[in-house]
């Protein structure tokens, strides 16, 4: 088995009153693993994302390769520099053209060389077919450009691991496609993701393993085929149930 | 209205508006700057510090200008603080203009996005990082009318330095009413002089908003 990049231990969060949005949960991703994380909306599985880049407090243990990486506040943003993010909400920088977006990180955290990353920006943004755009600005492109230029930003941060939280919610049905299409690519590449989506045929072809998350627990783990054919819980079964249209009792 | 009149004083009006606009420039710099580092401060929610600035911000913003000047003018020398006329009028616009001007970025702060922060946050940049490549370009982009609104209130302010003893275009005014009785031409030559400093200032102020237009999401004009 390869390495593990990102584990939980036990994994907890709760909002002020009110009760725990995660429950203990344990969890794991391997080195060059996609898993896919499912589940009605209100489950956790934003949530959950955004625990494992540390932007919301939480009880339980966050390992990056080994290392607790949620109990100390000073070198928080050492470890997130590690663990790429892409938002649903795209969040490019308004204020900076698209090569602006992509070098700032590199530059500014990495301290790297300027040509060098100028030079690996060019590549990644023609590989997501954004080439001509680079000098262009967030506001002028479409949703779906913007998700690739959000990709390649992270990318370009050499991540350990890549954490997707719903990243064509926001996107017209024929934007998904180019977007997903770089996901599908990343995949078979071997980088080590987490996803959270809704495109259940999407989460079939890209996982590795997919996880059913439902009121802070996880309730399944398995091999796509087995999940989305074979559920064995009534609750996943009740949650697959609402993609089939023809199910829909009228 | 005696014409002769307006063209020998003419000069002493110009004196007198170049030591407003040497003022007001300064105190609208050193607001500006006292502004951005308010807000700084409170976004980093530094301790005692934080409470400090929100104290002065009250002070500064519901008190008025006059008061402040007398302060500084008339109360710090039995301090031992000596202050020339011109040091008052620019620390004086200073204290004012800060908390404007803080209070301004304040909400253009508020109006970005907490989830740009987390993009920012999330790609290892440290909170400073974030603060000064990310919040406050966007945030003074959304606050420049506020900035322009504030500057030109700052001039207008300026009218109450006469106070303290500078010879700034009220001074000069009330200076000569007193000597020759030419009220009509004395007022009428202040409007004038106002208005020659801020109307260009209000056309230009509309130039940049125009301009930094970027911050306003789904516009798809070019820059």
């Amino acid at each position: 088995m390869e390495q593990v990049i990102l584990e939980t231990a036990g994994l907890t969060k709760s909002f002020e009153q009110g009760a725990a949005v995660l429950k203990k949960i344990d969890f794991s991703i391997h080195q060059g693993e996609v898993v896919v994380i499912v589940g009605p909306s209100g489950c956790g599985k934003s949530t959950f994302l955004r625990c494992l880049n540390l932007l919301e407090e939480a009880e339980g243990d966050i390992l990056l390769e080994g290392k607790i990486i949620n109990k100390e506040k000073k070198n928080i943003h050492r470890y997130r520099e590690q663990i790429g993010m892409v938002f649903q909400s795209y969040e490019l920088f308004p204020h900076k053209t698209v090569l602006d977006n992509v070098t700032l990180a590199p530059l500014l955290v990495q301290k790297r060389e300027k040509e060098e990353v100028r030079q690996e920006a060019e590549k990644l943004l023609s590989r997501v077919g954004l080439a001509e755009k680079a000098k262009s600005y967030p506001r002028q492109l479409s949703g779906g450009q913007k998700q690739r230029v959000a990709i390649v930003r992270a990318l370009i941060m050499h991540p350990k691991v890549l954490l997707l939280d719903e990243i064509t919610a926001a996107l017209d049905p024929e934007m998904v496609r180019e977007v997903l299409q770089v996901v599908l690519e990343l995949a078979r590449e071997g980088m080590t993701m987490v996803i959270v989506t809704h495109e259940m045929e999407f989460a079939r072809a890209v996982a590795d393993r997919v996880i059913f998350l439902d009121q802070g627990e996880i309730v399944e783990e398995e091999k796509p085929e087995e999940f989305f054919s074979y559920p064995k819980t009534d609750r996943a079964k009740k949650f697959l149930n609402t993609f089939h249209y023809e199910a829909l009792e009228i | 209205m005696d014409y002769s009149f307006i063209v020998k004083y003419a000069p002493l009006y110009l004196e007198a508006a170049m030591l407003t606009i040497r003022i007001a420039a300064c105190g609208i710099v050193g607001a500006f700057v006292v502004g951005i580092v308010c807000c700084l401060i409170r976004e980093l929610r530094l301790p005692i510090l934080s409470p400090l600035i929100q104290v002065y911000i009250e002070l500064s913003r519901n008190t008025p200008l006059l008061i402040q000047l007398f302060f500084l003018y008339f109360g710090l020398p039995k301090v031992g603080i000596v202050l020339s006329s011109e040091a008052c009028g620019i620390v004086g616009l200073i204290f004012l203009g800060g908390s404007y001007m803080a209070e301004g970025f304040r909400t253009g702060i508020d109006n970005v996005p907490g989830i740009q922060r987390e993009a920012a946050y999330s790609l290892g940049l440290t909170k400073p990082q974030t603060f000064w490549r990310i919040i406050l370009p966007q945030a003074v982009a959304t606050s420049v009318p506020v900035f322009c609104a504030n500057s030109i209130f700052l001039i207008k302010e300026t009218s109450v330095f006469s106070a303290v003893a500078l010879a700034d275009l009220m001074y000069v005014t009330k200076d000569l009413i007193g000597l020759y009785y030419k009220t009509d031409e004395a007022l009428t030559m202040l409007v004038i002089s106002y208005l020659l400093i801020l109307l260009p200032i209000s056309l230009v102020s509309s130039w940049i908003e125009r301009r930094v237009r970027y911050a306003g999401y789904g516009n798809t004009g070019t820059l």
